[in-house]
Order: structure tokens, then sequence, then C-alpha cells
């Protein structure tokens, strides 16, 4: 593998940042900044784009920001792995700028400035997340999130939203501070370094250090990036629900708990490696632990009537997909879990978009106030049906790729229960997906709504949706965009 | 010793220590209080720009004492003027000669009567303080570690609050019970050797009955002025009471030489008795870092916070310095310098909150980053800094500071892990209330926006926030040589002491 430095990946962070600080600026004009935005974004889904040649060459990109002592420093890294998470985050604001504009001015909601430049240093989180090249990277860029994304949740600074965003930020410091903290000191002083391991096999700790210490970091790194939902850590995504809901569609269901998720992945399989982890036995006991998860929080969404709270619980249930793939440790499950990274932004996305724009149109939050709905709001309802499609798994949408691959995986790894595990959390899936499109479409609206005349949202909601929604399509039908980086991580 | 004397014979450390006392004198005879404020930060700028000077001709590679000076003074008792500093010293020095024209800055508005008189007490305390770290004669020593009690005290006892004389007199009567068993222990030392000299007392074969006592003795004088738990009771009351600039002095430098004593005379001096008391010590430490943080979790004074805070933060230091491994000791000494410049800057944003409201409650100050929007910006950074943000100066400190703590005893520092999680949570709601909480505050509409001045003062300690946190490589070398130095002490004096760290490797 070729290690070339690259000073792209300094502007790929840069970009966020400074269009941040301009956005700040521009705050008393809001059309200049929302174009400023929407060019920051433009700007570094270009570079990430332009990534893409040196990654498929084989290349690995690097450069280091700072050298704080031997070992010890803070470096990017574009590799395969971190193609998939920084393509999907870096697009996926674009559309969000416009959704998030027609949005907050549909509500006529306050300090949109504010807003707006949190999100863009939430997404420099991220972005210097998918390009962390060393634990100490990593865990920098998770705290920025961490942070920035507090004033976003608690937007609303009512009793409601600072109950929200206190649980969120308590959640994911207490454990980013109490385990990812001292596993990574501890690393450090174990092997001498954190930079990440350079395939996914080896993993950087040393020969000869007790079982019992890496089983505790693993489980510290497992539970300790809170991100990630896995029970019983999970609780401060639905409370994050009261956040404006362009919030909840590119940070709660993209960045924030891909963050979560990505971290959780470059730690198994690039500080622990798969030898390590199938020399101790973490791989299948992990994937048992994750299942509780997934089955658990579908459960969960079944009974929620708010749509958001729904939806939050379908994340905390998909996100451990990914888990369970990569904990499989089979090439098939490793592959299914990343790509689901992918596939599952698309459409999660699109169903958040969704809501929120039900919520604009209509004021409503609740499923069974939307009986109907979907004859008014054809569009929504109907972007609403396809990624529901791809939350359930069905051909030929972008979770069924995911969905195929993770059986396969657990097919390789020999665990008849886990696919059983996968197969009941399909049929829940779409126990709980499914009624909503159904009644949006099929049955009668309540009295009290037949003589209201309910709309579309406005085209800058509408457009963004539409566009998720046909491209969760079109990744399910060519996957090769994302198998390829997918494929180069696995050897 | 090794008597280096580089640019040209200039005696750079007595000039130090000396001109901040003759810019008070001229201060004296200053009439009206604006020229005394012009004057106190022209001349302790201007010291502090000259003190850079030492960087240039100090050698980080060895460990001996630089820019020695040397005069016999009493010669019947032995007490001789020198001087010298090491890498340890000299960024102590250079952290108090670069905050006190930063402490002018912060008493600009603050301190309106007695303005002259309040200004020559902080520069008889530069004086003190200098003289305290490059003092290498333990009687001079002495004497400067006395003479910064009497300025502080009236600091607080003048210019304090409302139970200003209660909390001076407390302060006072603290740490001048500490210096007694201190100066006993000078005299024991002497007795025993027939030398002040500290470089000449350090490495030397004492019994180890007696190296526990002069331990002991030690240990209580400087605990007190860390302060360690369970001697930190004087310090909220004088952070409290006291004026902005004497707290930041107070926690940027005062609290500093209780831990520069530990480095300076408790491990080269009692090796034996060093390695024989650190668990003892680390747990304290752990214990001051949970309770500080508790405390400062529980408070509702703004003051009160960041007072706890530093109990915390120098639990860190302590724990670093008495796990005896590389990583920690250095670890431990960043930490005494980031604890200086983190905290010494939070003091300054609360003292611009006080100037403005005229409460230090945390529920008053709610919601003022709306009208303030660069002063929340700075607040944010200070408070990331205080809770150890990667990138800012503290994680770097307290990185290192773990890592020697878990190998030297892994047990003890897990425990110091929720102290981490606690300095989170009080640090993040003290920022969430002032930058984001509550709702439109009626008070604070008449708020005046930041000054040229103080964006000055912040932005100081701004830049060494981001410096020391992104670039702690040219700070860690400079201490690189002393650290290993003294390690090699304890460790000739107790071997197998550092064995913990190598079996874990």
């Amino acid at each position: 593998m070729e290690i070339v430095n690259d000073s792209r990946l300094l502007w790929a962070v840069l970009t966020p940042l400074v269009g941040a600080g301009l956005v700040m600026a521009t705050g008393k004009r809001p059309n200049l900044r929302e174009a400023v935005s929407f060019v920051s974004a433009v700007v570094l889904f270009g570079i990430v784009v332009s990534l893409i040649p040196a990654i498929r060459a084989g290349q690995t990109l690097t450069w280091t920001l700072f050298e704080l002592l031997p070992g010890l420093s803070f470096t990017l890294r574009a590799d395969a792995l971190s193609m998939v998470f920084a393509l999907v985050a870096s697009f996926l604001w674009t559309l969000t700028v416009f959704y998030s504009a027609g949005y907050m001015r549909g509500l006529q909601e306050h300090a949109q400035t504010r807003f707006n430049t949190c999100f863009a240093l939430a997404i420099f989180g991220a972005i210097g997340c998918a390009f962390s090249d060393n634990l100490l990277t990593l865990y920098l860029f998770y705290e920025i999130v961490s942070i920035t994304t507090y004033p976003l949740v608690a937007h609303h600074q009512d009793e409601e939203g600072y109950e929200g965003a206190r649980k969120y930020l308590v959640y994911l410091t207490t454990t980013a501070k109490a385990l990812i903290l001292p596993a990574m000191v501890l690393i450090y002083v174990l092997s001498g370094t954190l930079d990440f391991a350079h395939d996914i096999t080896t993993g950087i700790l040393p020969a000869g250090v007790h079982n019992t210490v890496v089983v505790a970091l693993y489980i510290a790194c497992l539970l300790g990036f809170a991100k990630n939902g896995i029970m019983p850590l999970h609780h401060w995504l639905p409370g994050a629900m009261v956040a404006p809901t362009p919030v909840s569609a590119l940070l709660h269901a993209v960045a924030v708990v891909k963050v979560g998720v990505f971290s959780t992945v470059r730690v198994m399989l690039y500080v622990f490696g798969t030898d390590t982890m199938t020399a101790l036995n973490l791989g299948l006991p992990t994937a048992w632990f994750v299942s509780i998860t997934i089955l658990l929080a579908s459960v969960i969404a079944l009974s929620k009537d708010n749509l958001k709270s729904r939806l939050a619980y379908s994340t905390v249930s998909q996100l451990s997909y990914i888990v369970l793939g990569v904990a499989l440790l089979t090439p098939h499950g490793i592959e299914g879990g990343i790509v689901h990274i992918a596939n599952h932004a698309f459409s999660k996305i699109t169903l958040f978009f969704c809501a929120g724009a039900i919520y604009v149109a209509t004021h409503k939050k609740n499923i069974s106030e939307m009986d109907g709905l979907g004859r008014a709001m054809p569009w929504t309802f109907g972007a609403f049906a396809i990624a529901s499609l791809s939350m359930i798994g069905v051909p030929p949408v972008a979770g069924f790729i995911s969905k195929w691959y993770l059986v396969l995986g657990a097919w390789d790894a020999g665990s008849i229960g886990l696919m059983v595990v996968l197969l009941t959390s399909t049929l829940l899936n779409a126990a709980y997906f499914a009624p909503v499109a159904y009644r949006a479409f099929f049955a009668a609206p309540p009295p009290g709504d037949a003589d209201r005349q309910y709309r579309e949202a406005s085209p800058a909601m509408v457009v963004p949706l539409t566009i998720t929604a046909v491209l969760s399509v079109l990744i399910g039908i060519f996957p090769d965009f994302f198998m390829q980086f997918v494929q180069a991580v696995v050897p | 010793m090794t008597s280096l004397s580089p640019s040209g014979g200039l005696p750079i450390l007595s000039i130090l220590i000396f001109a901040p006392l003759i810019a008070a004198a001229v201060a004296l005879a200053l009439r009206s209080d604006r020229a005394v404020r012009w004057w106190a930060f022209l001349s302790s700028a201007a010291i502090g720009l000259f003190s850079l000077l030492l960087l240039r001709e100090f050698n980080p590679a060895v460990p001996d004492f630089q820019y020695v000076e040397h005069k016999v003074w009493i010669e019947r008792l032995g007490i001789h003027y020198t001087l010298g500093i090491d890498g340890i010293s000299l960024l102590l020095v250079l952290l108090t000669t670069l905050i006190t024209p930063l402490c002018v800055l912060a008493s600009w508005r603050y301190i309106k009567d007695r303005v002259k008189e309040f200004m020559v007490c902080l520069l008889v305390m530069e004086t003190a303080m200098v003289g305290v770290f490059a003092a290498l004669d333990f009687v001079l020593f002495f004497i400067f570690w006395e003479a910064m009690l009497i300025p502080m005290s009236v600091m607080i006892g003048v210019w304090g609050g409302p139970r200003k004389v209660y909390a001076a007199i407390k302060f006072f009567i603290y740490t001048m019970s500490g210096s007694i068993l201190l100066l006993v222990a000078i005299i024991a030392l002497r007795m025993q050797t027939g030398t002040f000299n500290i470089p000449g007392l350090m490495n030397r074969p004492y019994d180890p009955a007696f190296q526990l006592w002069i331990f002991g003795a030690f240990f209580i004088s400087f605990a007190i002025k860390v302060p360690m738990f369970p001697f930190h009771t004087w310090l909220p009351a004088a952070h409290v009471e006291a004026p902005t600039a004497g707290s930041v002095i107070l926690a940027s430098v005062l609290l500093k030489m209780g831990t520069y004593g530990f480095l300076r005379f408790c491990l080269p001096i009692t090796p034996y008795a060093s390695v024989y008391f650190s668990e003892a010590i680390l747990w304290l430490s752990v214990i001051a870092i949970i309770y500080g943080g508790l405390a400062a979790l529980a408070q509702s004074d703004l003051k009160k916070i960041v007072a706890y805070s530093s109990v915390g933060h120098m639990g860190f230091a302590t724990l670093g310095i008495f796990s005896l491994v590389q990583n920690g000791v250095t670890g431990g000494a960043l930490v005494m310098i980031n604890h200086g410049v983190s905290t010494g800057a939070l003091f300054v944003a609360v003292g611009i909150i006080y100037e403005r409201l005229h409460t230090r409650e945390l529920g008053a100050a709610a919601g003022l980053g709306k009208q303030m929007p660069g002063f929340a910006g700075f607040l944010g950074l200070f408070c990331l800094s205080s809770l150890a943000f990667p990138g800012t100066n503290s994680f770097i400190g307290e990185f290192l500071v773990l890592g020697g703590a878990f190998a030297a005893a892994t047990r003890i520092a897990l425990w110091a892990v929720p102290g981490v999680v606690v300095a989170a949570a009080y640090n993040l709601r003290m920022l969430q209330r002032v930058a984001f909480g509550g709702t439109n505050n009626p008070d604070h509409s008449g708020v005046s926006p930041l000054d040229f001045r103080e964006v000055a003062t912040l932005a100081c300690f701004a830049v060494f926030v981001l410096w020391i946190g992104l670039q702690p490589g040219p700070f860690v070398e400079l201490m690189e040589a002393s650290i290993q130095n003294i390690l090699n002490i304890v460790a000739a004096a107790a071997p197998g002491a550092t064995d913990a760290a190598v079996a874990l490797q």
C-alpha cells in the first residue's frame, strides 16, 4: 500500500470550518448566508470527490496537522473506509443546506445564524472523524461533534430542549471521557503509538498484552463511542429529537451517529484488528450483544406514535447492523456492515426529510394523525415509501444490498442464530414502517381534515427528499460505487 | 555544580528579581491613578519581554542549573546569594513574568481605590515570586517564600470582597504554619550537612529515617500551598474574596510553588521518602481530583467553581509528579503551567462578568453570551481548556499524567477517570449557563461588549492555550533533561521504584 502526503485533506477539513466562520460573518443577510453554506458544502464535496482516483489506485493519503509529541499527533488520513463516510456526509450536506433553509424559514425559527454555524462546525467534526489517522485525532473530532451539536439540539431553548440537550451531552461526553480517554491513554502506554494500522488484520496492540486488558479496552471502545447508539447507552438519541428536523436528518441519521459507528468500526478493525478479535473470540459475542439492540429498538419503534421517535429508534436499530456486520469478522459481514453506513444514510435522511416536510406543511408529528395525507403530499409520502422499503431491505432499494451481505456474512460465520436475528428484524422493520405509508395513502382522512387543503411543503424541502429517495434506489441498483471502496477495506 | 554564566555576565535573574521592586518604588512617587496604571503595565510588560532573554541562551540539553549567580552574603552563617534556574524553574519564571502585566490589565477598572498601593503590592509580589523560583540557597528561598505572604494577604485583605479579612487571615495562618515546618526542615538539613546550598543538598545519602522526617515537614508545607486535600480549605475563601488579579496570581503562580517544592526539594533531597510515601500521595491526589471536581459542580458562585476546579487540577499535577515516571512527571510539570494559563484566564473572565453585573452568581450571568458573543467565545475556549479538551493545553498535560499514572499504578489511576468526567461536567455547566442558558435577562440590557483592553488580555491567554495545546514539544523539551535528572536521583536512591513502569511495558 502506498502512502502519500496530500494537502487536500487539510483543505477538506478546513472548508467547513472556514464556512462556519463565514456563515457567522454573513448572518445579517440570510440569502448570502445560505449561499455560503451551500458553497462550502459543494467545495467540500468536490474535494472529497477529487480524492477518489487516488484511493481507487490503492493509495492512502495522509497529512499531519500538528505533531504533539513522538507517537502523538493530529494527523489526517484518507483510505477506502474514510471515503465511504466522507462521501456520504459531504454530499448529503449539500442537499441539507436547501432543505434546512426551507424548514427554518418555513417555521420562522429563531437564531438561524447560530444554527447554520453550528451545523457547519458539526460537519467539520464529522469530516475530521472520517479522515482521522489515529485515535487521538479521532477523539478530538468526536468531541468537537459532541460540543458543536449541543446548541443544535437545544435550539428551541425551552425546557424540553434543554432537557434533551443535557441528556445528549451527559451521555456523549461522559462515555467519551470515562471510557475512550482512559482506553486511549492505556493503548498509548502499551503500544507507544495511537496511529491506526494500515490493514484490518494486525491491529496496533503489541503481542504479550494480557488478554483481560485487551478485552477491557475493547469493551471500553465499543461502549465509549456512545454515538453508535448501542443499548443501553442509546437514550441520548431519542432525546435529541427535540432538535429541528434538519438536525435530526443530517446529524442524527447521518453525521453524528455515523461518527459513532464509524469510530467503532475504525477502532475494531484498525486498533484491535481481526486477528486479535478472532484470537480472543470477541466477534460473535459482540454480534449477539448488538443483536439485542437491533431487536429491542425495533420493538420500541413499533410502540412510538410520534414519527420522529419511531425514526430515532429505527436508527438505533439500524446502526447496530453496521457493528454486527463488522463483528462477524467475515469478509461479507464486514462489507455488509460498512456499506450500510452509506445505504442507511441515504434512506434514513429521506425519512427524516419527509417527517420535517410533513411537520412544516401540516404541523403534525404523530403517525396516527397522518391518515390520508399521502394524497395531498404524494411526493413526500412517495419518497417515504421508497425509503421505508430500503429500511426493510426490499430489492432493489439500497438497504437490500446491506442486508444481503449481512446475511451472507452470518452464514459464513456459521451462525444460524444471527441470520434469524436479521430476518426477524426485517419483519419488525416492515411492521413499523409499512403502516405509515399505508395509512397515508389508503386510510380515510379524519373528519376534521377533510375540508382542510394540505399541500406539499416548499420545493426547497421536497426536491432534496426526492433526490435522496431516487438515490436510495440508484445505489441499490448500482451498488458498485460504494462497494468498490468497501471491498478495498477487506483484503 | 557547573556554573554557566552566559549573556556576557549580565545577571539576568537578579535583574528580573529586583526590577519589579524598583518599578514599585517609582510607582510610589507617581501621583495620578492613571499614571500608576500605565507605569505598572509598561514596566511589568518590559520585564516580561526582558525575561524572554532567558530562552536565548538556555541549554535544554543539560540538566544543570544555568544563569547561575553566586555571592557570599552572610559568611558566618553560611548563607549565600545564589540564583540559578533549570528547565522547570525557567518555565515558571516565564509564567510569572508574563502573567504579571496581564494582572495589571485585569485590574485596570476593577481596582478603583488605592490604585497605587495595589500596583505596588503586585510588583512586590513579582519580585518574591521570581525569587522563589530562582533561589538556589535555602535561606534565600525561604526569605522570598515568606515575602510573598504579606503582599498577597494585603491584596486579599484590602481590595477583597465582603469577607476579606477572614479570608486574608485564614490564608496567612495556613501558609504561615506550613512555612514554620519548612524552616524546621531547612535548619535540620543544615545541621546534617552544613550547607544551605540547594543543589549541594540533593542526592546525598541521608539516613532513611531522617529523610522521612524531612519529607514530612516539606510535604505538609508544600501540600498546604498546592493545596492538596485535606489542606485546601483556605483556597476557596481566598479566591472568592481576592480581587481578580489576586486570584490570577494565586492560581497561576502561588499554587505552583507547592508542586515546585515537591519537584525541587522532595524528590531530589529525600528520594527514599518520596518513593516510600508515593502511593499515599497518589491516593490523596485522586481524592483531590474527585473531591475538587464534585465541589466545583455543587457551586453556584462562579469564582468558587474555578477555585475548586484548581484543587482538582493540582491533584493532576501531584498525581503526575508522584507517579515518578518520566511521562507522569513531565505531564505534572506541564499541568502546572497549563493550570496557570487556563485558570488564570477563567479568573479574568469571571472578573469581567463581575465588573459588569456586580455579582458572581451563575444564575445571574445566565444568558450573558447573547449580549457578549465574543466573550462567550473566549469563555468557551477557556472552559474547554480547563476540561482538557484535545487540542488545548490541558489535554496534553493530563494525557501524560494519566499515562504516567497508568504505568506506575494502574489501579489508582483508574480512580482519576471519574474526575475527568466531573471536570467536563462543571465546566460545560458553567459554559452552558453563561453562553447559552436563560432567556432575556433585563439586567443584561446595558451590558457593554468587551473593550480592547479586555480582548487583548483574554487573547494573550488564548494564544498560550492553543500554542501549548498544539505544539507542546518545545515546552516539554525545556524540562526534559531536568526531569530526567531528578528521576535518576530517585531511581538511584530507591532502586525498584520505577520498575513498575518497565514491568507494564
